[in-house]
This record gives structure tokens, C-alpha cells and sequence, in this order.
């Protein structure tokens, strides 16, 4: 591992979470990064041939049956919105 | 004070008639307005007494919940500005079935923004302070219910979710009992995700009877959770009647007991000494892959997490900005305002550990030493019933002295805690001292094991 992460990178992150960081906020960013990474290399060490665990009890394809249930409705579902038009949630411009 | 009494005592005492809930009602309201002025622990206080719901089996027990815990018609904001004003048209699952108990939902504690934080430092609203010693911090995240639960002398269980020890940690540091069961058998319905694959909601109580009791009200399967297991329910406060644990086989691991605090080193083995006295027996055991599971847990729950915050984007609840620029300037600009700085660091980290070309060196890496961590913890548990160990390595620290640790010291403070919490063991912090808590560990399934151990000690105390 031992990756060291560089002002560009940070700054691609931070675009990639959607977070509109300042220039202080990212300066900061990367070294608390690099700082937590470099503790985290002991990883290196383990051998990891073994599947991995994406739960901690194992899940299989759990589904539910298809039928229809009562839902929240428009109203509730619009209700803490500043931004609605119409019956409709009103977002920011997309192109 | 009339009504210093157990939650046992209040039950029995509603049941029999032979209690005025009204009185009972407003010395409650009083106290939790008193409290809150000293502590900070409730972020929103509930007036309950227009609202009396003394419905069988908990008869009106006053039940604080967990900001981050979905509470019906009460604010949820899960200690983050991002969803300031955010108030659910439903109730987490845990909260409905102590409703539907005849718990009563007294107000939403404090914590860590989301969960991000080991002293709920980290609040966007109010940060709790220890009611043994208020220069020191409560622990976190569910810093606010353990407060309240040490702090309050009324009858009251608190409703709490622990990702990486958010339920033992403040436990421990305010001397009162925190159960985080298995992973999987509270339903995790309605709660405000940090990770889901982490994530338990749990009790914390003054007594362990206390969390016995809420245990039974919220576990069982839920459809609305996939992830949540079908056992059948149980009636935890049945073993809550042990005071000698002869046969039982305790197991201290090597690796949880070196570096600590010297009190709490003294007093956690004059703990597993008196189990000892109880008829328990006790052997070292050896857990190597211990100190993999701290990066191993910040790296997965981090990536969790960042996927599970993409949702709040200021346009449907919470926080709102004028609809000003295209919608990834909206967005970056409103979670830039709405997240505090470590809900921004974990996002960060987390982002980072998925990205196309570091994925396999930390997610699926941590990943993979999750197996490796369970399939220990599961060999020392068939040796062993439980295991035994300090809760957290240190006293709860000075508020000034939290400002001057970095990010990864802070995140060390969580060692003990987080193997428990990555395997989906079920694990109780049980007071030994003041601010000192002993760590039972069972394997899944076997919170009747860590009750059992629990109560013996506590009875013998």
C-alpha cells in the first residue's frame, strides 16, 4: 500500500464526495489523510487469502414479496421541502 | 426523592395501580430540565405529560432514544446540521415496538454527528459532559443516553446504536450498563445509517436487568431490514437471576490487556478475580489479529459511510440553500455548510478506500481481514463462553485534552472495542469502578451467556 496522497488527489476526492472543500480545508484534509493511511499500513502485513466479508453474519439475496403496501403519499413525502413546484420535488440546474 | 425507584420497581408499582402518573410525569419533565442544564445530555426534551401511554408489558417507562434513531413526529437529526428541522413521518422499528410496549419516548439524546466520534465531541447541537466528573467527556457517540442514564435518578432506559462502540464506550465512562446486541437482531429499520454493515441499535440502562428488559422489546426478525435475523424472541430478564457462574469459562485476551491505564488495569482484574470467586474460571487466550481490526473497521466503515451521507444533499429534508448554481455546485455547496469536520474527514477516507485503483488495498483488503478476525473470535468462543477484558483502555479524558489529539489517535482510543463490533458479536459494558467498565464478549447469538455473567457480578458487587 503505502500511498501517499497528493494535493490532486485530495482535491478529486473532494469533488468525487461532493464537498466543496477551501483551499485550507484540503491542505488539511491531506495530511489528516496521510497521517491516518500510514497508521493504517499495518494492513500490509496480514495475508489475506480468504473471501471477503461484506456482513458480519452471512446474507444471501433476501427479498421480500412482491405486493403492493400503503407508501407515505405525495403530501408527507413533499412536506419538508423548501423546494417543490407543483407536486414535485424542484431540484438545482442538471445541464 | 418519591420516585427514585428501578425500572422493575416502576413497572411493578404502574401494574399494581400504585403509582400517580401525574406527579410521576411532571418530577420527570423537572429532572430532565435540571439535568439537561447541567449535562447537555437530550438535545430535545419531550413533554410526556399530555401524552400518558400506560400500555402493558413497560406500563409508561420513560425511554430517552438516540438522535439518530427515527422517532415519529420528533426531530431526528442524528446530531448532524445537514438535517437540522428533519422530523420522521415514521418510527425506527426499536422505537415502534417499545411504543407498542408502552414505552414512552421522553426526548432525543446527544451524540457524535452520525455517529463520527469515541466523545461525542464531534455534536452539531450540544455536546453531553460526564456526570461523574464534568471536566471529563461522556465517551461516544451515544454519549448523551449514557449521561442521561448515570445522571438521572428516575426510572428511565435509554435506546442506543453502536457502529464501533458507540454503546460500550460511553457506558463504561459513565459507570452504567450498555448491551450491543448481535448484529442483526434488533432490526435496524428507521435508523439513520453510518454503516450499515456495522450498525446496531442497543440499550443502555442503569441496571443489567435494564437492558434485558429492552432487549426483549426490540429484538426480532423485521421484514423491512434484509439484514436482520430470524431467532426466535426471547425473554432476556430471565437470566438475569444468576449469582454463581459455576462451570462458566472465561477467556481474557493477551492482547486487550497490555497498555492500559493502571486503575483500569487494577480494577478490571480484580473484576475477572471476583467472577473468579463466583466459580467462574479464567485462562489467557491469545487474539493476534487484534490490532488489524482497528484500520480494518475505520476503512469499511468509512466506505460505508460516504455511500450512506451521498443522500443528504439539501433537497428534500433538512438543511436548505437557495437553488443557486448546477446541481453538483448545489449539493457540494450545501455539505460543505451541513457536515461538520469529522463527518467531512470520514466521508473523505471513505471515498478515497473505494476509488478505482485503491479499492483492493483497503476495501476489499479490510474486508477480507474481517474474515479473519470472525473466524478467531470463533475458535477462543468455542474454548470459552465469554471473553473478558477492559472496555475502554484509559479514563474518560479532559475536554481540554480532547483538543490536542490528531484524527488517529483518537481513533485508537476505540482498540477494544471495535474486533466485537467488525465480527457482529454481541457485547455488555458492565461499571467495575467509577468511569471503569469490564467488557463481556459472547459469540452470536449469545447475549443470555453476557447477561448471565453480567448479573452474577453486578449481584456480587
Amino acid at each position: 500500500m503505502g500511498t501517499k496522497i497528493s494535493a490532486e488527489t485530495t482535491k478529486r476526492v473532494a469533488e468525487l464526495a461532493r464537498l466543496d472543500l477551501s483551499l485550507d480545508e484540503l491542505t488539511k484534509m491531506q495530511r489528516d489523510l496521510n497521517e491516518i493511511l500510514s497508521a493504517f499500513k499495518i494492513i500490509d502485513e496480514v495475508r489475506t487469502d480468504v473471501q471477503p466479508s461484506f456482513h458480519p453474519m452471512p446474507v444471501e439475496n433476501v427479498t421480500r414479496e412482491d405486493k403492493i403496501e400503503p407508501y407515505l403519499g405525495q403530501e408527507k413525502a413533499l412536506a419538508q421541502t423548501k423546494h417543490k413546484h407543483e407536486g414535485y420535488f424542484k431540484g438545482p440546474k442538471v445541464v | 426523592m418519591k420516585f427514585n425507584i428501578t425500572a422493575r420497581e416502576f413497572i411493578e408499582r404502574s401494574r399494581s395501580g400504585d403509582l400517580d402518573y401525574m406527579a410521576f410525569a411532571g418530577m420527570m419533565m423537572d429532572e430532565l430540565q435540571r439535568i439537561n442544564k447541567k449535562y447537555n445530555c437530550l438535545r430535545e426534551i419531550v413533554d410526556i405529560r399530555s401524552h400518558l401511554n400506560i400500555e402493558p408489558e413497560l406500563h409508561g417507562l420513560p425511554m430517552s432514544v438516540k438522535d439518530s434513531i427515527c422517532t415519529r413526529g420528533i426531530g431526528s437529526f442524528a446530531g448532524s446540521r445537514i438535517l437540522e428541522g428533519y422530523v420522521p413521518p415514521f418510527d425506527a422499528t426499536a422505537v415502534a415496538k417499545a411504543k407498542e410496549q408502552g414505552a414512552l419516548v421522553i426526548g432525543k439524546t446527544n451524540q457524535d454527528e452520525f455517529g463520527f466520534g469515541t466523545f461525542s465531541t464531534n455534536s452539531g447541537f450540544g455536546i453531553p459532559k460526564n456526570p461523574l466528573d464534568p471536566s471529563r467527556v461522556c465517551g461516544g457517540s451515544s454519549g448523551g443516553a449514557a449521561a442521561l442514564t448515570a445522571a438521572l435518578n428516575m426510572p428511565h432506559i435509554a435506546l442506543a446504536q453502536s457502529t464501533g462502540g458507540s454503546i460500550s464506550c460511553p457506558a463504561a465512562w459513565c459507570s452504567v450498563v450498555g448491551l450491543t446486541p448481535t448484529y442483526g437482531l434488533v432490526s435496524r429499520w428507521g435508523l439513520i445509517d453510518y454503516a450499515n454493515s456495522l450498525d446496531k441499535i442497543g440499550p443502555i440502562g442503569k441496571t443489567v436487568y435494564d437492558v434485558a428488559l429492552l432487549l426483549s422489546t426490540i429484538c426480532g426478525h423485521d421484514a423491512k431490514d434484509s439484514t436482520s435475523l430470524d431467532h426466535p424472541k426471547h425473554d432476556y430478564t430471565t437470566f438475569t437471576d444468576r449469582k454463581e457462574l459455576h462451570g462458566v469459562k472465561i477467556g481474557v485476551p493477551k492482547e486487550y490487556i497490555s497498555g492500559l491505564d493502571s486503575d483500569v488495569e487494577k480494577h478490571v482484574w480484580h473484576a475477572i478475580k471476583k467472577l473468579e470467586s463466583l466459580g467462574a474460571t479464567y485462562k489467557e487466550v491469545s487474539l493476534p489479529m487484534t490490532k488489524y481490526a482497528l484500520p480494518a473497521y475505520y476503512i469499511i466503515a468509512t466506505a460505508e459511510a460516504s455511500t450512506n451521507l451521498a443522500k443528504f444533499c439539501g433537497l428534500r429534508y433538512g438543511l436548505h440553500a437557495d437553488l443557486k448554481g448546477n446541481a453538483t455546485e448545489y449539493f457540494s455547496r450545501v455539505r460543505e455548510q451541513g457536515f461538520g469536520e469529522e463527518a467531512k474527514r470520514r466521508i473523505m477516507l471513505g471515498t478515497f478506500a473505494r476509488m478505482a485503483g485503491y479499492k483492493d488495498a483497503y476495501y476489499t483488503k479490510a474486508m477480507q481481514i474481517r474474515t479473519l478476525i470472525i473466524k478467531e473470535f470463533k475458535q477462543a468462543l468455542k474454548r470459552f463462553d465469554v471473553l473478558a477484558a477492559p472496555t475502554m483502555p484509559i479514563l474518560p479524558p479532559k475536554f481540554d485534552d480532547v483538543k490536542k489529539l490528531t484524527p488517529t489517535e483518537v481513533y485508537q482510543m476505540d482498540v477494544l472495542t471495535v474486533p466485537a463490533n467488525l465480527a457482529g458479536l454481541p457485547h455488555l459494558s458492565v461499571p467495575v469502578a467509577k468511569m471503569i467498565g469490564l467488557h463481556l464478549i459472547g459469540d452470536h447469538l449469545q447475549e443470555p451467556r453476557l447477561i448471565e455473567v453480567a448479573s452474577a457480578f453486578e449481584a456480587a458487587k
